[in-house]
């Protein structure tokens, strides 16, 4: 059964179109990420799906139902914002409830529910605080915690982990894919990292300017981008674009070759001045400027001892390069 | 502040400027008050002196409480300035939340129409006021002056609370949405709360001038029955006599619900936004 299906929405402010021909499935218990950058729609698209914004025309199916004029509480979902967006009058476990008592659900399944929650995300400890005496890691949990006591059909994610520090992201991340596993419920999440993107996502939908530029595996994008725009914004560092690359591209093309693929060897076919190095311990970065004066990124696995200013010479397979054409399609 | 940032000369100078406009803003209310307790003629021998066993008279009091209906007025102040501000904070926020989180066609005409008001006078208009409230029969009653201020206080109460209401979370409004919460409930449990500095700057700003005014009272209510404490005071104050006792004793008396009122919100207005669920 599909658990959402997006048939042409289109959405405009005023004359400004945000979200143009979307159409979109995403399967029961597959999990989803919108990811793009700033500014591209995404968080709309979410808003769409949300009800929290209507779409100028298209469908909206949630569970098979259109859900187009129902309002967002009816609607099945629950969603996690970057903001947290807790309520700061209620105590952790009142905010948890909340949506099941404006559902009218009995006492005791309100209780049981949010028990539950609170086991599962260890804040038993704090059931009873209010939301001001948590830290930021706290807060997004009773957040999660508050979308999963409604058992929604479709969980939203909006930027959950945007707030964290670095150590505490990669923490929730880690429980978020945890908790997808364990509830194998379909879930949507949007974000601009692609690191979040590539390491929860069973499906990733590339969107640029309000369209959707390709949907796939995290693999398949990352192996067969399907323009220039999703061959760079996948992978990290980014991919390197090479307008007089060693081999032939069509007029204004480029070639596309990720870091990790560029090797040193003395007699490659591409030469360059090192420019900067990142020495990260586990990987090295180059930043090479070649000899057609385009920068380029290398990335070395291991440490390496290559010093700024030297002269260098890398190769790359063939088969690992990608063409575009003058538009950022890619040539195959 | 921190001691490496404190410099010693600074903050003298600053609890010096302080400390001289306090002396200067307390200074009429504590020649109005210690005069209220002197014998008349204590009052213009020696304004500046403190009542002592000779001069200390309590007849301003007694006057004030003996004639007219002073704690009906007292009570007609109260139920003006206290229905004014409900209704101005009522509408006036309800109208911010409005411009604040709505998109509809008009919105920024329609805020910059209702803040029009806070450039013309309300008293520009007083005959037509009373034209219109001897139309509706609302003259000589405690409503005619209600709705009078609320009109008066609501431009610059949607003004200062849409400012705020913007700087609310949306995220916060939409979890309430997904929550299954009505709109009305959002606007009262989740928005209110978190503007209530707003509020309180809002009804600070508007209490003293309502409860001071003598304008109003003395063309839309000028009835005994409805007479606001400022209009009631005037019957001390005569074209040849004027009895300073009465006028002190009243004046004296007619500050303390004001300061209560301001206490009240005031703990509010430094209180500040105490929330920390969002960021």
């Amino acid at each position: 059964m599909t658990a959402l299906t997006l048939s042409n929405i289109h959405k405009s402010f005023g004359k400004v179109e945000v979200l143009s021909d979307v159409s979109l499935t995403v399967e029961e218990g597959e999990f989803v990420v919108f990811v793009g950058p700033s500014g591209c729609g995404k968080s709309t698209l979410l808003r769409v799906i949300a009800g929290l914004e209507d779409a100028t025309s298209g469908t909206v199916e949630i569970g098979g139902e259109i859900v187009n004029s129902t309002p967002p509480a009816k609607r099945g979902i629950a969603m996690v914002f970057q903001s947290y967006a807790l309520y700061p009058h209620l105590t952790v476990r009142d905010n948890m409830g909340l949506g099941l008592k404006q559902e009218k659900q009995p006492k005791s399944v309100i209780k049981e529910r949010v028990d539950a929650a609170v086991q599962m995300l260890d804040l038993a400890s704090y059931a009873d605080r209010h939301p001001s005496d948590l830290s930021g890691g706290q807060r997004q949990r009773v957040a999660i915690g508050r979308a999963i006591v409604r058992q929604p059909k479709l969980f939203l994610f909006d930027e959950p982990l945007s707030n964290l520090d670095a150590a505490l992201r990669m923490n929730t991340r880690i429980e978020i894919a945890a908790l997808h596993r364990k509830l194998s419920a379909s879930m949507i999440y949007v974000t601009h990292d692609q690191t979040e993107a590539m390491t929860l996502a069973d499906k990733i939908v590339v969107l640029r300017d309000g369209r959707v530029e390709q949907v796939g595996s995290p693999m398949e994008l990352y192996n067969n981008p399907a323009n220039r725009f999703v061959a760079g914004f996948l992978g990290a560092p980014a991919m390197n674009f090479l307008a007089h690359g060693p081999l032939p591209v069509a007029d204004g093309g480029t070639l596309g070759i990720r870091p990790e693929h560029l090797r040193l060897t003395p007699e490659g076919r591409l030469t360059g001045t090192v420019t900067h190095v990142e020495r990260l311990g586990g990987d090295t970065n180059l930043l090479v400027r070649t000899e057609a004066n385009e920068a380029i990124t290398v990335r070395l696995f291991g440490q390496d001892s290559t010093e700024v200013g030297a002269t260098i010479a890398l190769d790359f397979d063939d088969h690992a390069a990608f063409r575009f054409d003058l538009q950022g399609q890619r040539l195959r | 502040m921190s001691a490496a940032r404190q410099n010693p000369f600074n903050t003298v100078a600053a609890h010096a400027a302080l400390l001289i406009y306090t002396l200067i803003a307390l200074f009429p209310v504590f020649v109005i008050v210690i005069n209220s307790f002197k014998s008349r003629r204590a009052i213009f021998r020696e304004p500046l002196a403190l009542p002592d066993a000779e001069s200390f008279s309590l007849i301003g009091y007694q006057t004030v409480l003996k004639q007219g209906d002073f704690f009906l007025y007292f009570q007609n102040s109260l139920i003006v300035t206290v229905g004014s501000l409900f209704f101005i904070l009522l509408f006036g926020a309800m109208a911010a939340f409005a411009l604040a989180e709505y998109r509809f066609r008009g919105n920024t005409l329609m805020g910059l129409y209702l803040a029009l008001g806070i450039m013309i006078p309300i008293r520009i208009g007083t005959v037509a006021i009373l034209e219109m409230m001897v139309q509706t029969g609302l003259v000589n009653t405690l409503w005619a002056l209600i709705l009078v201020y609320t009109a008066q206080g609501l431009p610059l109460a949607v003004f200062i609370m849409s400012e705020f209401m913007r700087q609310v979370s949306d995220d916060l409004k939409d979890a309430g949405r997904i929550d299954g919460l009505s709109e009305y409930r959002i606007f009262f449990r989740l928005v209110l709360p978190l503007v209530r500095p707003a509020m309180a700057t809002v009804a600070v700003f508007n209490m003293i001038p309502i409860w001071n005014d003598l304008w109003f009272p003395l063309i839309l209510a000028p009835a005994e029955e409805v007479k606001t404490l400022t209009l009631g005071s005037q019957v001390f104050i005569g074209q040849f006599v004027t009895d300073w006792n009465a006028v002190l004793s009243a004046l004296s008396l007619a500050i303390l619900p004001v300061m209560v009122l301001y206490v009240i919100f005031s703990r509010q207005l430094i209180r500040g936004l105490t929330s920390g669920a969002v960021k």
